[in-house]
């Protein structure tokens, strides 16, 4: 049974890849010999294969470890749990050229302007969530004379922590909250990108942290994740994927009423009113939708501008999109735009713009089809690339503007005002963000208070901070991840009342 | 035409001399009928409020009160000295010890809710009595109570919401804090808000359990009598609430040394403040001040201006300009500015001045003959500086303390009426071209109270107030205050904040309390 494969990087780099289950700070070979087989997205090539969880019995060893670590982990010190945050955020930060190239290896993320920028995010979450370690608490009060009330937050016990393919390590470290609230954790990476997790386990168990507070299972989702979702062992569900899988989640964790975190698909609009600065909403335009390849689940996938804006921003924006976004191998450095993850997606993309065209909308830029710079490249060739597309002349009702994507495509309409794009806006069954661009205090404001989301940003799109909490309405989920909301998330809260007075 | 109970204190001369020895052995009746200017009629205690009664003072001093439209006489009230301050506190102390530092939450929640609604009820006549002792227009005064009722209200929500924490520091120990009162708050209040002043600084002090004693300034202390009686009705304990009307080098000395008073809170003038500080330091009192300002009022060129010259209108012609918080200095960019000078002036020339009873009428009198002979004098030296005056500059009408709301424009950086606070309706109109020029000129400045931005660009607005160093920043607005919304100054305009959550900071000390678990023998 394989457990290390030496694999070589694009950069000619080698490395030993760990390909077992992390359970109890090891990897362990699956208990029923099955394999999960993982693409090069950039080449469409295989590169290796790792074991895949017994739905039944790998399943529920992680979680009976998890449950016994938690015992322990509980009586850990605050410091020490905070100086293992910082020492992993540190080894993050020392591996950072292995960790952003099997990134990108397995994912298809550009190197240098992508999938290192994710794993310096990583030490980031890290060390951030590191200095929230000893300051959780509850409140105390006194409601009367020989009385006194107080509140705990306790961490809730083992969580479930199922992350996606788009950001593999740094959706992960956010799903670290859980262990940073005194929680014990089973993962189940995606099955298109099981490789970087594995690495950063190695590190984990460097770290210091005791056997069992951090596992890793690797498999499909309909079989091990659903396992994990149903197991009457797991206490919470931490989930960042589709809607639809969501939907199924939130059902299967019903069998034990165990809390879940969903945080799901998007639509998210980016409106710009005439009175904005339109070179500065080309930029966040094009960086709402076309960073990560589209592969955001709050990209601002629908642009709608003010009519009297409308071709300039267009022209602005084929301009702008052409410079910034290059398409290029995940390898390549000056590459922004790399592969979609599978061939299947590719597909499907390709199919959503091709039924845009026939539904009425004008292609400014991309296309249907391979871009020419990869189709002459005989190594990428048969990759999954799709280059920056932008349909123009969208109307609100079009299969484009409703449905998720979750690739490179901008479609791009207009409004009449104020009261036509706040209805567009709030035209959709997603809620996760917004983004408007306006110089109106007044206008950002009314905006802000009336888009149903869960975030929005004023004069720029899919900024990220920490401090705040990140989580949709309506169908985009529920529970937020990051900041104080995101600790609360991961803690039930326990009510004690002191009487020190007698009747 | 609305004089006081002048029958039962026929033996207070005219002259001043003899009414000055009268006043210390007078004995002036502990409530006067008084007929207020629109007609009603009401009971005006007069004496110190001291452990939930009005008494006269120990020495039988009383000081007139007078009305600065009309510059007659309204009343006579108590005058409280040393030996008074010493009794209040003592009351003061009494009821703290004795259980309202200890009360429920709900407790002083239903005191604080009942002294709100009986407020409500006495709105019109708290108002007419503000205007009548204060000088400020009725719709001002309107203002303030309203502002008064919302503010006690929302403390009385605030007495069950103010929480400790506990604290994870390992599982052999089990540590949390507490928030207590204070104890005894010696509480200054100035005369240009005088009912809004003492709701600032009653409300939060018993939310959170303290008791005071509160001295109103000399020369309008009639609200905060009449207001206080209603503190008795709504339950609040004698002894929780003392109001001992004043002069500030008697009783707001020996509060800032008196030992058992635990904090100082002070509004007026920097001046003073500072001396509090000196004073408070004996016996290391907690102190909050709120002082004086210059404060800023900028129009970029892509505002909306005649909203923006309303906003500026109102930022310094609002109570007369008796407001810490004032637009006194205002800055319109070049490409706009003779534009708004225009608009500003007409619609300064066209605002109602006079008596404050007065349909239609915005700005009143000033509070003193003290303030009138002050802010004449800035107008003199602002002439003599150079400075164009382009509206006002006088006295409006021949009796009562009213002047005509003024701006003076073609102003430098250096002139004093730039640079020192006026207190009263006097503006300065200065020009710039850039935002670097106008944030430069908007913090030079010892004060640092509030600021008022005008634009439609909400970059510019964001970048400018990062930039201003001050308490409050008001963006297309201007005294624009609100009861869940902290105010309180930088640089020498003070320390604290009032209102909003941060108020109950000023009136709490943490308590911590850590105890060792020991692991269980079983």
């Amino acid at each position: 049974m394989l457990l290390y494969q030496e694999l070589t990087l694009p950069s000619g780099q080698k490395y030993s890849q760990p390909l077992g289950l992390f359970i109890n700070n090891e990897f362990v070979p699956s208990s029923n010999g099955s394999v999960l087989i993982t693409e090069n997205p950039g080449t469409g090539k295989v590169i290796t294969s790792v074991q895949a969880a017994d739905p039944v019995k790998d399943v529920d060893r992680a979680v009976k470890c998890a449950r016994k670590a938690f015992k322990s982990w509980k009586s850990v010190s605050l410091i020490e749990k905070r100086e293992m945050f910082f020492r992993l955020a540190q080894l993050v930060q020392d591996n950072i050229d292995l960790l952003s190239q099997v990134e990108s290896l397995d994912s298809g993320k550009p190197v240098k302007t992508n999938a290192r920028e994710d794993v310096e995010a990583v030490a980031d979450t890290l060390k951030y969530l590191a200095g929230w370690i000893d300051k959780t608490g509850g409140d105390a009060f006194s409601p009367a004379k020989g009385k006194l009330c107080y509140t705990l937050h306790q961490p809730l016990g083992v969580v479930g922590c199922i992350i996606p393919f788009n950001f593999p390590l740094s959706m992960m470290s956010w799903k670290w909250t859980a262990i940073a609230a005194g929680n014990t954790t089973v993962f189940k990476s995606a099955h298109q990108t099981p490789l970087s997790i594995l690495v950063f386990a190695e590190l984990v168990a460097r770290a210091g942290f005791p056997q069992g507070v951090f596992n890793v299972v690797s498999g499909q989702g309909d079989s091990v994740g659903t396992a994990l979702v149903r197991h009457l062992g797991v206490d919470k569900i931490a989930f960042t994927g589709s809607t639809r899988v969501g939907q199924l989640i939130q059902r299967n964790a019903s069998v034990n009423l165990k809390p879940v975190t969903l945080e799901c698909g998007g639509k998210s609009p980016i409106i710009v009113f005439e009175d904005a600065d339109i070179d500065e909403a080309v930029k966040w335009a094009a960086f709402g939708i076309f960073y990560n390849m589209g592969q955001i689940c709050s990209g601002t996938s629908r642009c709608f501008v003010q009519r009297s804006r409308y071709e300039e921003f267009l022209i602005k924006l084929v301009a702008f999109t052409k410079e910034s976004f290059p398409v290029g191998a995940p390898e390549d450095p000056d590459s922004v735009v790399g592969p979609q993850i599978t061939r299947d997606q590719q597909i499907k993309v390709f199919s959503y713009i091709k039924g845009a065209i026939s539904q009425g909308c004008r292609i400014i830029l991309g296309g249907p089809e391979l871009p020419n710079i990869i189709a002459d490249d005989e190594r990428h060739n048969g990759g999954f690339y799709v280059g920056p597309t932008i349909l123009a002349d969208a109307e609100p009702h079009y299969r484009v503007v409703q449905e998720e994507i979750f690739g490179p495509v901008l479609s791009v309409g207009q409004f009449d005002d104020y009261e036509d794009a706040m209805r567009i806006s709030n035209d959709s069954q997603y809620g996760l963000g917004a983004s408007v661009f306006t110089q109106s205090i007044a206008q950002a404001h009314q905006f802000a208070d009336e888009v149903e989301s869960g975030m929005v940003w004023i004069n720029s799109s899919n900024e990220l901070d920490y401090h705040m909490p990140f989580g949709g309405v309506k169908m985009s989920g529920h529970g937020r991840e990051l900041g104080k909301y995101g600790l609360l998330n991961f803690t039930n809260v326990k009510a004690v009342y002191v009487n020190y007075c007698k009747l | 035409m609305f004089a006081a109970a002048r029958t039962q204190s026929a033996f207070i001369s005219s002259a001043f001399i003899s009414r000055r020895l009268l006043r210390l052995y007078s004995n002036f009746p502990l409530k006067v009928p008084i007929t207020l200017p629109n007609g009603q009629s009401y009971e005006q205690p007069t004496g110190l409020f001291v452990n939930g009664e009005f008494r006269p003072s120990h020495q039988h001093k009383t000081f007139e009160v007078i009305n600065p439209a009309t510059e007659e006489e309204i009343t006579h009230v108590y005058e409280a000295r040393e030996e008074d301050v010493d009794t209040a506190v003592a009351a003061a102390k009494k009821a703290f010890d004795n259980g309202w530092s200890m009360s429920n939450p709900e407790t002083r929640a239903a005191g604080l809710f009942k002294l709100a609604d009986l407020l409500e009820h006495h709105s019109e006549t708290l108002a007419a009595i503000e205007s009548m002792d204060n000088g400020k227009s009725l719709l001002c005064s309107r203002g303030d109570v309203a502002l008064v009722t919302k503010y006690i209200r929302s403390c009385g929500g605030w007495t069950d919401k103010l929480y400790g924490n506990v604290i994870d520091t390992g599982k052999d120990h089990f540590a949390y804090s507490v928030r207590e009162p204070l104890g005894v708050c010696g509480q200054i209040i100035p005369w240009n808000f005088p009912l809004l002043m003492w709701s600032w600084k009653v409300g939060p002090a018993l939310a959170t359990g303290n008791t005071v004693v509160l001295k109103p300034a000399e020369a309008t202390p009639l609200s905060a009598l009449f207001a206080s009686q209603l503190c008795q009705e709504a339950g609040i304990p004698a002894g929780v609430v003392n109001v001992i009307p004043g002069y500030g080098k008697i009783v707001g000395e020996r509060l800032c040394k008196h030992p058992d008073v635990k904090k100082i809170a002070f509004t007026g003038s920097t001046a003073t403040g500072r001396h509090i500080m000196k004073s408070a330091s004996d016996t290391i009192k907690k102190i909050t001040l709120e002082l004086g300002g210059k404060s800023p009022n900028i129009v970029f060129g892509d505002a909306d201006l005649d909203k923006a010259v309303r906003n500026i209108a109102f930022g310094i012609f609002f109570n007369s300009g008796e407001t810490c918080c004032a637009g006194s200095r205002v800055y319109v960019q070049d490409t706009v500015y003779d534009e708004v000078l225009e608009k500003f002036q007409a619609y300064t020339e066209a605002l109602g001045v006079g008596d404050p009873f007065k349909e239609g009428i915005f700005q009143g009198a000033q509070t003193s003959q003290n303030q009138l002979d002050k802010i004449l004098s800035y107008v003199q030296t602002g002439t003599d500086e150079g400075a164009r005056v382009v509206t006002g500059g006088q006295r409006h009408g021949s009796k009562g303390f009213f002047i005509k709301p003024t701006i003076f424009a073609d102003v430098h950086e250096n002139m004093k009426i730039v640079r020192e606070e006026i207190f009263g309706p006097i503006v300065t109109v200065s020009k710039f071209s850039t935002v670097d020029e106008v944030v430069s000129m908007a913090n030079n400045s010892v004060y640092g109270l509030a600021a008022g931005i005008h634009t439609k660009d909400v970059n510019k607005a964001i970048d400018v107030s990062n930039r201003i160093r001050a308490g409050t920043i008001w963006i297309n607005t201007y005294n624009a205050f609100h009861q869940s919304v902290p105010f309180g100054g930088f640089g020498q305009s003070g320390i604290g904040s009032e209102m909003g959550a941060a108020a109950l900071d000023n009136y709490t000390q943490t308590k911590s309390v850590r105890m060792s678990i020991d692991k269980p023998h079983y």
